[in-house]
């Protein structure tokens, strides 16, 4: 409609402290901050480990300072509310049908989870 | 005495101020009555001049959706007795502009309709002589988003709708899914171009309000994911088998 007088209502920087969704999503979105962290960490480790036994024993040392087990406990609470949000929107982007019905959502959420444990139970048994 | 209850009704007359304000309107509290009872109430009783949108009053029509103490909801399927004691804020929706009071202008909404074509689209368009047989689990498959009302509380909900309006939105991006599952259809390509755009499903980034809010269950925030999944195999499909026929 053009030539019409509107009045646009201004968003402001907090609009997303105004419904606790919104809290929930960015709450989501600023996980990736830990991902991004700890990818980093895993990069350096690799680094480490490729310069020899003295360097890594390094790099493990400097990880057991106070700042760095608390940031690495922070991330991985932000890992984990990441993962666990994320498996849990699954079933909406994953509509499975077998035959004539629609694979139930808690059972693509399910296999998800399953995947993720089975993926984490490996990585651990070969560390061990 | 009658138990009354207070309505903070947003208010945007611009021949009188080019600034909103909220008007506050004591009305008697029935525990039948919707929002869009005492809304009624008020220009039938209290102030003629207050403006609004509504026709069906039955939760059918989309035409009645407003903010409700900051949540967009259809007046007419919204009971007052959901918000006692009040104050009751009662607004227009979200991120569209405001015509006046509680009317918004939706022409953006409606040119994005456009654009994904929500129609059937078939090569065979004029040939009356077949009939397209459709079996109860193809039906099933875009049902649920054939449901929509065009009542924009999803874009009222949509964060990225508010920060991006150019983004295509909710209900056209889940119309467009409805068109593109029903197996009498063959536009699927056509509409690719507006969804596969910057501004299509990728700049949706699933807040999931758009769902949380729609009277008919249509989820659109799924339609959108499904497209992304459905987007993001074509793309490898067509990197790995250039020259593989596309339907």
């Amino acid at each position: 409609m053009e030539g019409l007088q509107t009045y646009k209502r201004k968003i402001g920087i907090f609009w997303w402290t105004k419904r606790l969704s919104h809290f929930r999503f960015i709450s989501r979105e600023l996980t990736s901050i830990a991902v991004a962290f700890i990818a980093i960490e895993l990069l350096l480790l690799s680094k480490a480990i490729m310069n020899g036994e003295e360097s890594y024993q390094a790099f493990v040392q400097s990880l057991t300072h106070p700042i760095l087990i608390i940031l690495n406990l922070i991330a991985l609470g932000g890992i984990l509310y990441h993962s666990i949000t994320w498996f849990n929107l699954a079933p909406k982007a994953m509509v499975i049908k077998l035959g004539e019905n629609k694979v139930p959502g808690f059972l693509i959420a399910l296999g998800n989870y399953l995947g993720w444990i089975v993926i984490s139970a490996i990585i651990v048994w070969s560390l061990l | 005495m009658k138990d009354l209850i207070t309505l903070n009704v947003f208010r945007y007359q611009p021949e009188k101020s080019k600034e909103p304000t909220y008007q506050e309107y004591e009305i008697p509290y029935h525990k039948d009555w919707v929002i869009l009872d005492a809304l009624n109430y008020i220009k039938d009783q209290i102030d003629g001049s207050l403006t609004y949108r509504w026709s069906c009053r039955m939760g059918v029509c989309g035409s009645c959706g407003m903010m409700v103490n900051g949540k967009p909801v259809l007046t007419c399927a919204t009971f007052l007795e959901s918000y006692t004691p009040g104050p009751i804020r009662i607004e227009p929706l979200e991120n569209f502009p405001v015509i006046r009071d509680l009317v918004i202008d939706m022409s953006d909404f409606l040119e994005k309709l456009k654009k994904v074509k929500p129609w059937i689209i078939r090569k065979d368009v004029g040939s009356e002589d077949r009939e397209y047989l459709q079996t109860p689990s193809q039906l099933a498959d875009y049902k649920q988003y054939s449901m929509c009302i065009n009542c924009m509380l999803c874009y009222a909900a949509c964060p990225v709708y508010g920060l991006e309006p150019e983004f295509i939105g909710p209900a056209a991006l889940a119309l467009a899914q409805r068109y593109n599952m029903d197996s009498r259809d063959e536009g699927k390509n056509q509409r690719m171009k507006a969804l596969s755009h910057d501004t299509g499903i990728w700049q949706c980034t699933f807040v999931g309000d758009c769902s949380a809010v729609c009277p008919k269950n249509v989820d659109p925030a799924g339609a959108i994911q499904r497209y992304k999944v459905e987007g993001a195999s074509n793309w490898w499909k067509t990197l790995l088998l250039p020259y593989a026929s596309k339907d």
